[in-house]
């Protein structure tokens, strides 16, 4: 059985596995933050991840396209396992674009040349043709005419379309979310939900830490309850939030609703 | 006086507040006490400014060959045109100076174009002036080539030595000094270890040991009959000894840096040598202009200490000057010349950071 069966709204285009996480357990120094985690994605799934503040959803994240480490167990993506090898860390995440909490965008470069920097020095594409997919995508997310504008120029909301944009031009076949919107004033929030939610109508697969309910409800395949550095509770949205199986899933969502 | 809708109306300040008068009232005169002390300072003022003006204007003498022509009882500032080649040029041939003077125009016309909007290919030019442009001087200065008369360096001196001292110094500590400030926040330990101990013996000695240290003892190394150019030893010791202290401003810069910067440029893809040229470095940099700056200031006029391994900077030859016999007692002129001419130059160092500063700002206030 693949999550695929489960989902409640939107397609899934295939039951290929393109994340798969395997008895993922990581520590910092003696912290055990993660514990026996497990997750297979497939192409094209949206997969919104909740819980309490420190149950290591950023971690687990940041795992994917190693930003952090992790110790014992298997993550595959795209079908390269992670390790130490420095060749396989630069091809995955060629693979994965993120999009941070704090936009973290390049305060000394413009919007575009925001954009165009890693597809020219990491896919080693012409000035030109990176210009153009570049305003191609700040198209997409609506705001091309601050192109020649510095981030430090533009609202929170702009700011996080733009590092929307930025990790688009890669042409990354999966996107992490890690809490995009909770930076941001409530007007903003909504013109970076409805990027996010053209970004799962175009087929694109994706993993966002959020707490955006509404945003759960109508763009996941699965919702993800962590809590304490394990994975609680998986869920297609409609089941997770009438009927959640476990007392800190009910516990955790009637605070935030 | 009151609007018919019942606002009251815009009326200028009064004249008291306002103007010269204004000012005056404000910041020179604003309670007795004050008023006490701007008469005050007015005063010392004036005791100081008068005697400076009538010694280096009023009563000094500009023009003529020798101190004869020195009658007026206050500054000589013939002794500075009388030596004035030497000062600029130490000992090097008269009939060579166009070298100089060429290789100095070279210098001028590359910074005056580095600094036009409109010139095309200006990261190449930049390339050509640290890269090409080194090297051009130093065949220019020491010649050889070209049918160039050869010139020792023993003969190079003045202004124009002090010159090339601290535009070495300069060009190549910031480099290095980048080279150890990453190799101090490496992963590796052994790279971390030894940009410690590297920065830490060399910040730690002061510049006029290592100066004496490679003059003296650096030959008692040496085997036998090595001769090793006591200017490059100089040149040497000034970069290793200000690559340290460069290091140390560059990485407070790096600091400053947010992680998330460190992260987004990962998450792209970007491996650590172009995240750190593309990302993090050019931010750094920008940061610690002033702290950069700062220490190049710092070695231009340190560079006034190779005078105790015998070469002759702009001030030695200052210095020699008004001790030859010729010239005896005009010691004041000599350093009042010095402090300008190194004043000239410090104080555009710091206009021109700041200038910087305010061209690569990018209304992002972190
Ligand atoms: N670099 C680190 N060193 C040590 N502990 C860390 C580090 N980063 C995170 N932690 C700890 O790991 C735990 C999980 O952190 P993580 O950031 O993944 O939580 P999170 O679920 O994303 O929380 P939040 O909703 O607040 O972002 C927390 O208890 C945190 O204190
Ligand atoms: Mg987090």
């Amino acid at each position: 059985m693949t999550p695929t069966d489960k989902s409640g709204s939107g397609t899934v285009e295939s039951d290929e596995a393109i994340i798969e996480i395997a008895g993922m357990h990581k520590w910092y120094g003696e912290f055990h933050v993660l514990k026996d985690i497990n997750l297979r994605v497939c192409k094209g799934e949206r997969i919104v991840v909740c819980g309490p503040s420190g149950s290591g959803k950023s971690t687990m994240i940041r795992c994917i396209n190693r930003l952090e480490e992790h110790q014992t167990g298997k993550i595959i993506v795209d079908g390269i396992e992670l390790n130490d090898d420095l060749k396989r860390i630069d091809r995955i995440r060629r693979e994965v674009g993120m999009v941070f909490q704090h936009f973290n965008l390049f305060p000394h470069l413009t919007v575009l040349e925001n954009c165009c920097l890693a597809p020219i020095w990491v896919r080693r594409m012409p000035r030109k043709k990176a210009e153009e997919i570049g305003m191609q995508y700040l198209e997409r997310v609506k705001i091309p005419e601050q192109a020649k504008k510095y981030p430090g120029q533009l609202s929170g909301g702009q700011q996080q379309r733009v590092a929307i944009a930025r990790s688009l031009c890669m042409s990354p076949s999966i996107m992490l979310f890690d809490e995009p919107t909770s930076a941001l004033d409530p007007e903003m929030i909504k013109e970076v939900l409805e990027t996010m939610i053209e970004l799962a109508e175009s087929g694109m697969t994706m993993i966002v830490v959020t707490h955006e309910m509404g945003f759960a409800k109508t763009v996941a395949n699965r919702v993800i309850f962590m809590d304490e550095g394990q994975i609680i509770e998986e869920n297609d949205p409609e089941t997770f939030f009438s009927s959640p199986e476990h007392d800190r899933t009910k516990l955790f969502l009637s605070q935030i609703m | 006086m009151i609007n018919k809708n019942g606002t009251l109306p815009d009326l200028p300040p009064p004249s008291t507040n306002i103007g010269v008068i204004g000012w005056l009232r404000n910041n020179l005169f604003p309670s007795p006490l004050n008023t006490l002390l701007t008469f005050f300072a007015i005063y010392i003022i004036y005791l100081v400014i008068v005697p400076t003006v009538d010694w280096a204007f009023l009563n000094s003498n500009w023009v003529g060959e020798s101190r004869d022509a020195c009658t007026g009882g206050g500054a000589c500032w013939v002794f500075i045109s009388a030596r004035f080649d030497l000062f600029m040029y130490g000992f090097y041939p008269e009939s060579e100076y166009w070298r100089i003077n060429l290789a100095f125009a070279i210098l001028v016309l590359l910074l005056v174009l580095l600094n036009i909007r409109q010139v095309p290919q200006r990261g190449w030019l930049a390339a050509f002036t640290l890269i090409c442009y080194p090297v051009i001087t130093f065949y220019l200065f020491s010649g050889g080539v070209f049918g160039l008369d050869p010139v020792d360096t023993s003969k190079w001196g003045g202004l124009s030595l002090t010159l090339i001292l601290s535009g070495v110094g300069i060009v190549a500590s910031l480099p290095l000094g980048v080279i150890l400030a990453l190799g101090r926040n490496s992963q590796m330990p052994i790279v971390k270890a030894a940009s410690i101990v590297f920065i830490e013996f060399w910040r730690g000695v002061p510049l006029i040991t290592v100066l004496f240290m490679s003059s003296v003892m650096l030959p008692l190394f040496l085997p036998e009959g090595t001769s090793f150019d006591k200017l490059l030893r100089a040149m040497i010791g000034i970069v290793l000894f200000e690559s340290a202290y460069m290091a140390e401003v560059v990485r407070g810069g790096l600091a400053a840096i947010p992680r998330g910067q460190y992260e987004a440029a990962k998450a792209l893809g970007l491996n650590y040598w172009k995240s750190m040229a593309l990302i993090i470095l050019p931010q750094a940099l920008k940061l610690v202009i002033p702290g950069i700056v700062n220490t190049f200031i710092a070695l231009f006029k340190d560079t006034t200490l190779v005078l105790i391994i015998g070469l002759f900077d702009l001030l030695t030859t200052i210095e020699a000057g008004f001790k030859d016999s010729h010239w005896l007692g005009y010691a004041l002129e000599g350093y009042v010349f010095a402090a300008l001419v190194y004043w000239i130059f410090c104080f555009s160092m710091s206009r021109y950071s700041q200038h910087l500063e305010r061209k690569l700002s990018t209304g992002h206030a972190r």
